[in-house]
């Protein structure tokens, strides 16, 4: 065993403690201080915590840390190493049952302990997921392949490019739908640029991710997992989908379209909304409900098309009161070829700004503008600057999420540089991206504390 | 194992006890007396059965720190509960919700847990680690309870011998259950995330009355410290009991520490009648390895039964299925416990894993209630193909119910041949126990991901001991080396005055008994006057003594003083009472006395002092008054 494995996340003053008695992690111990004496098992610390320490479990299962400092004697009397293992049960095959295909991308969706930061993380095998929610089996036969463990943070082109290309080559070998596992924070990112990478697609193509880590008996992680390889196997909408909890409770999923959906809270588990529409269908383990007709239908061919070109020298810029045109002028400096920006209100920025847009303009740099209310339309006919910003070369983007016009219009600069084929690009809706309108209930954020909305929260389960 | 049998609860005998190797230990949880929560900002003590929203999740089980899963959370998840949450939004925020992570642990609430551990003489430790340790019965709705140790191994002193404390922990509080009907169970939220300290006592109680007598000390010693809650549900205590060849067993939630002897005699009877059904089964020669047992479904053959239940459940459409249990005639009527038999061990099983809570949920063979007829009750043994050895349970519900009641009855009746399954029970009413669940292990605990460790430095140790009171046994030591009244010294070592005492006596040399009687007595006596519950806050008692002390007050002055401050908020002192005023107001009271026709003349003087200290109590000492007029107070003949 290396070093490092035997004193596994000891630095410092514990590690050289532990080094005195041969201390190794895993070791059962008596270890005798000038406070008292503690009995237990020594565990791997997280390397980020202190070098002060030793931590111990205790026969009560406990851990506590012990202030290296202190120890006196240390005792081994034995060995238990931790073997944190989800039982694997080999998947059954039902030959009655349609075949999914379920991609790792990361995520919480199924985890694990992590002894090096002390955090989970990933952990993903079809038995692993059998033995952990064994009623997929009553929906589906369901294969896995790990494409990436990363942290949704992370995902960048390299990934969203190998998952579209992942899913292409499902499509190919005839699966019945494929399912995306994938961390929450950037599942709206990746759901957008898979929309432009993968189009025409004959099946339901279902992201999904946890918020509650699938380690916790509360996690949302199997319901979701249920929900999506529903979807996958028997719905009949052949889109990207985002499919996660409506409520907080555990009641049923939303179908949401991956170019209009929006992670809305840091941990709330129905934290995935649709954003100036409504979603397309609700999930429940015994059913799914469209709540909407114009969805792209499920069919027998394989004509998909996989373009996954993307220009990575694009960026968003949230504009704020005060923003300094050496921003914008960084930006051309670099080589950026693509600006996304998120306007204030109808889409504006102030005037300090004009002369930098103006230069990015000739340098051929496509600025489009979005807006940071999320909700609505850029309109920039309304007040004069944005005729003065148009003039300078600034698009509008209609109603296109911000996230989601960043990855369009990277995804965009991959086919052209021209002008022209670009705003055409830009502006024609591929995967509901742009809408021609908002419906009445596409907005509705309902503010707690009114009346009407108490009295609505007090007859459904939230 | 001995012949002995338990005899009735008042005929027991410490040597009894000790035949049977009777031992206990607690697990005391105390609330804490902080303002807020322990993981997030919510208020703490706010309680109300109002609620605003409702939310539904379910539990599955997860893995533990080293890879395995733990028996309760796969019991759990076999009953499928649907929880419900009972949610008002001025006590309960997204944290509890689980629906935001925890906050950083409340400070206030730590420092009291580690001043209680070190009252307990624990060896505290250098770094706190937060735990989850698994709840699957949905009574917290993360499914874990976050949970630390701030101290281990500490100890108090016990007859002539030392009850070990095993370790202190601080956790935060589950819900409040509000109904458990079949697969769906009812929490109420306001409860849920208080800070309390869970206290475990090492297996050192050798008769139910030291369990209670240790509960009450243990109750006392961290009332002493004034910081924790007290009334309905602030300390609860869990009892582990097991005898000679049993096993550790736990009683839940007792809220009254003088049901604990009944209910440790009860479960102490439970395992030993247990281990007495095992040697009985083995003399039939059933063991582990040779039971048998059967079940089919017989609602065809109880079509035309009059037992009302069945008849109920037939006409629903529900199924009824037999368990055989080969061999285990008059078993089910063994006894386990006061008026309580082996029976009920299965019916409990089956009310809590296969959900059938609707009681009766069984009726067997062995029974001598009226239920299933003769006749029925022989086309089923014939039908199963059982003989007069054995018994035959039924047990109804809708299929999947009964199938999972059916497989359970099994279970817990091939467990009677290995002896006493580990369980945690819960006290009921009379004194008994009922199954709750398996006994969780080790196996449920999982580090927190989501808080790191928080060091404790020594310093922050020194600043909290210097605050604490004496323990309670030290103080009442000295108490009874002042002679001060024995219906005192147990109240002052808990009472917050109980420091305030030690400086008024040490320090300000006041008479111990007056002192010690005027805090816990005369407090007492002005109950009715206390605001929002509250007695006299520490400091205005001081200023009262301090008053005494240089004489603005009399000793019968304490009293009124108290009241004064209770009813008006602050001291008042009046001015002495000066002699040129004595003197008048003696003077008028000759004039009222002389009008008065008294029937016996050698009271008048009596009559005379009570005149006069009317008007002048508090203000000048009683026994000035007396010399002044010459009244001396006759002892009674």
């Amino acid at each position: 065993m290396a070093l490092n494995d035997s004193y596994k996340g000891y630095r410092g003053e514990a590690l050289s403690t532990l080094q005195n008695f041969d201390a190794l992690v895993w070791s059962d111990a008596e270890i005798t201080t000038s406070r008292g004496k503690y009995v237990g098992i020594i565990l791997p610390r997280s390397e980020t915590a202190d070098p002060h320490h030793i931590v111990l479990k205790l026969r009560s299962g406990y851990n506590i840390g012990i202030a290296a400092g202190k120890i006196q004697d240390i005792k081994i009397t034995g060995r238990k190493e931790a073997n944190y293992k989800i039982p694997e049960k080999e998947f059954p095959y039902d030959p009655k049952k349609p075949n999914v295909k379920l991609l790792g991308t990361g995520g919480t969706i199924a985890s694990r302990l992590d002894y090096r930061t002390g955090a989970v993380i990933p952990a993903f095998s079809p038995g692993e997921l059998y033995g952990s929610v064994p009623e997929l089996a009553d929906i589906c036969n369901l294969e896995t392949e790990k494409l990436y463990g990363v942290f949704s943070e992370n995902m960048g082109p390299e990934q969203w490019r190998g998952t579209a290309e992942a899913i292409g080559r499902e499509i190919e070998k005839g699966v019945k739908g494929v399912v995306v596992g994938h961390g929450t924070d950037t599942m709206h990112h990746t759901a957008a640029v898979l929309s432009f990478m993968v189009q025409n697609s004959p099946i339901p193509i279902v992201m999904v991710g946890s918020q509650r880590s699938s380690d916790r008996p509360s996690s949302d992680a199997a319901l979701n997992l249920m929900h999506s390889v529903k979807t996958a196997a028997e719905s009949d909408i052949a889109e990207v989908m985002v499919c996660m909890f409506g409520p907080t409770s555990d009641e049923y999923g939303l179908l949401h379209r991956g170019t209009r959906v929006r992670k809305m809270h840091s941990s709330y588990r129905s934290t995935f909304r649709t954003v100036g529409d409504i979603p397309i269908a609700m999930v429940s383990r015994e059913k799914i409900v469209p709540i909407r007709q114009d969805y792209k239908k499920r069919r027998n061919d394989k004509n998909v098309i996989i373009n996954t070109a993307f220009e990575e020298r694009v960026c968003i810029v949230y504009y704020y009161p005060n923003m300094k045109p050496d921003i914008i002028d960084s930006l051309i400096d670099n080589d950026y070829k693509g600006v996304i920006i998120a306007g204030t209100g109808l889409g504006h920025v102030n005037k300090p700004l004009y002369p930098s847009l103006k230069r990015a303009k000739e340098k051929n740099i496509a600025v489009y503008m979005t807006v940071q209310t999320l909700w609505g339309y850029v309109q920039m006919y309304v007040y004069d600057t944005g005729r003065d910003m148009m003039e300078l070369g600034v698009i509008p983007a209609a109603n296109m999420l911000p996230e989601v016009a960043y990855m369009k219009l990277g995804w965009a600069l991959g086919q052209t540089n021209d002008t022209e084929k670009l705003k055409d690009l830009m502006l024609t809706p591929i995967a509901g991206e742009i809408t021609e309108r908002e419906p009445s209930n596409g907005y509705l954020i309902f503010q707690g504390g009114i009346p009407e909305v108490e009295e609505f929260i007090s007859k459904y389960r939230k | 194992m001995s012949e002995f049998l338990f005899k009735p609860f008042d005929e027991m005998t410490e040597s009894d006890y000790f035949d049977v190797g009777f031992k206990s230990g607690l697990e005391i949880h105390q609330q804490i007396l902080s303002k807020k929560k322990l993981f997030c900002r919510c208020p703490a003590g706010q309680y109300s059965d109002n609620y605003n929203a409702e939310i539904l999740r379910h539990m599955r089980p997860t893995l533990s720190e080293l890879g395995e899963y733990d028996g309760t959370a796969l019991m759990e998840f076999k009953t499928k509960k649907e929880i419900i949450y009972r949610i008002h939004r001025d006590t309960v925020c997204t944290y509890e919700m689980d629906d935001t992570p925890p906050f950083e642990i409340n400070d206030e609430a730590l420092d009291i847990a580690l001043g209680i551990g070190m009252l307990y003489q624990c060896t505290m430790v250098d770094e706190v680690h937060i735990a989850r340790k698994q709840y699957l019965d949905g009574s917290i709705p993360t499914g874990f309870q976050r949970t630390a140790i701030v101290g281990v191994d500490g100890k108090i002193p016990y007859k002539d011998r030392e009850i070990k404390i095993v370790q202190l922990s601080i956790e935060e509080d589950a819900c409040r259950e509000v109904s458990d009907i079949g697969h769906l169970r009812t929490y109420l939220t306001d409860r849920l995330g208080m800070p309390l300290i869970e206290t475990v006592t090492g297996p050192d109680m050798r008769t139910p009355h030291e369990v209670a007598d240790v509960a009450q000390i243990c109750r006392r010693l961290v009332r002493s410290t004034g910081q924790v809650r007290t009334g309905i549900g602030a300390a609860r205590e869990d009892v582990n009991v097991s005898v000679t060849g049993g096993t550790r067993v736990e009683i839940k939630g007792v809220s009254r520490i003088v049901n604990i002897p009944l209910l440790t005699y009860n479960e102490a009877m439970r395992q030993w009648n247990l281990l007495r059904l095992r040697t009985e089964l083995h003399r039939r020669g059933i063991t582990t390895e040779n039971f048998k047992s059967k079940t089919e479904n017989v609602t065809k053959l109880l079509r035309k039964t009059h037992y009302l239940p069945i008849q109920n459940a037939v006409e629903q459409g529900m199924t009824v299925n037999c368990v055989l249990l080969k061999g285990f005639k008059g078993l089910l009527r063994w006894q386990t416990q006061t008026d309580t038999y082996f029976s009920k061990e299965i019916s409990d099983r089956v009310r809590v894993v296969a959900c059938l809570s609707t009681l009766p949920n069984i009726v067997h063979s062995d029974s001598t209630a009226e239920t299933v007829s003769t006749s029925e009750w022989l086309n089923i043994k014939k039908f199963i193909g059982g003989t007069d050895d054995d018994t035959l349970v039924l047990v109804w519900g809708d299929d999947q119910d009964s199938k999972m009641g059916a497989a359970e009855i099994a279970i817990r009746a091939k467990e009677a041949t290995i002896g006493i399954p580990s369980e945690t029970r819960q006290a009921l009413r009379d004194g008994t126990n009922g199954f709750e669940r398996i006994l969780p292990g080790p196996n449920r605990m999982y580090p927190d991901t989501d808080l790191p460790p928080k060091r404790i430095l020594d310093e922050r140790l020194e600043k909290i001991k210097s605050t604490l009171p004496k323990p309670i046994w030290e103080n009442e030591e000295w108490y009874r080396e002042l002679k001060i009244p024995d219906d005192v010294i147990k109240p002052l070592a808990i009472s917050l005055y109980s420091q305030l005492f030690e400086m008024l006596v040490k320090d300000w040399k006041l008479n111990p008994t007056l002192v010690a009687v005027a805090l816990i007595q005369f407090t007492k006596r002005l109950k009715n006057f206390y605001k929002d519950g509250k007695s006299i806050e520490v400091q205005a008692m001081k200023d009262i003594f301090e008053a005494y002390k240089t004489g603005q007050l009399s000793r019968e002055g304490i009293l009124i003083a108290m009241k004064n401050v209770l009813t008006n908020g602050q001291l008042q002192l009046f001015s002495k009472c000066t002699n040129n005023e004595l003197t008048k107001v003696i003077k008028d009271s000759d004039k009222n006395i002389s009008r008065m026709k008294l029937r016996k003349e050698e009271k008048m003087l009596k009559v005379q002092m009570g005149l006069i200290m009317n008007k002048v109590r508090g203000r000048i000492d009683g026994s000035v008054v007396a010399q002044r007029i010459g009244f001396v107070r006759r002892e009674s003949k």
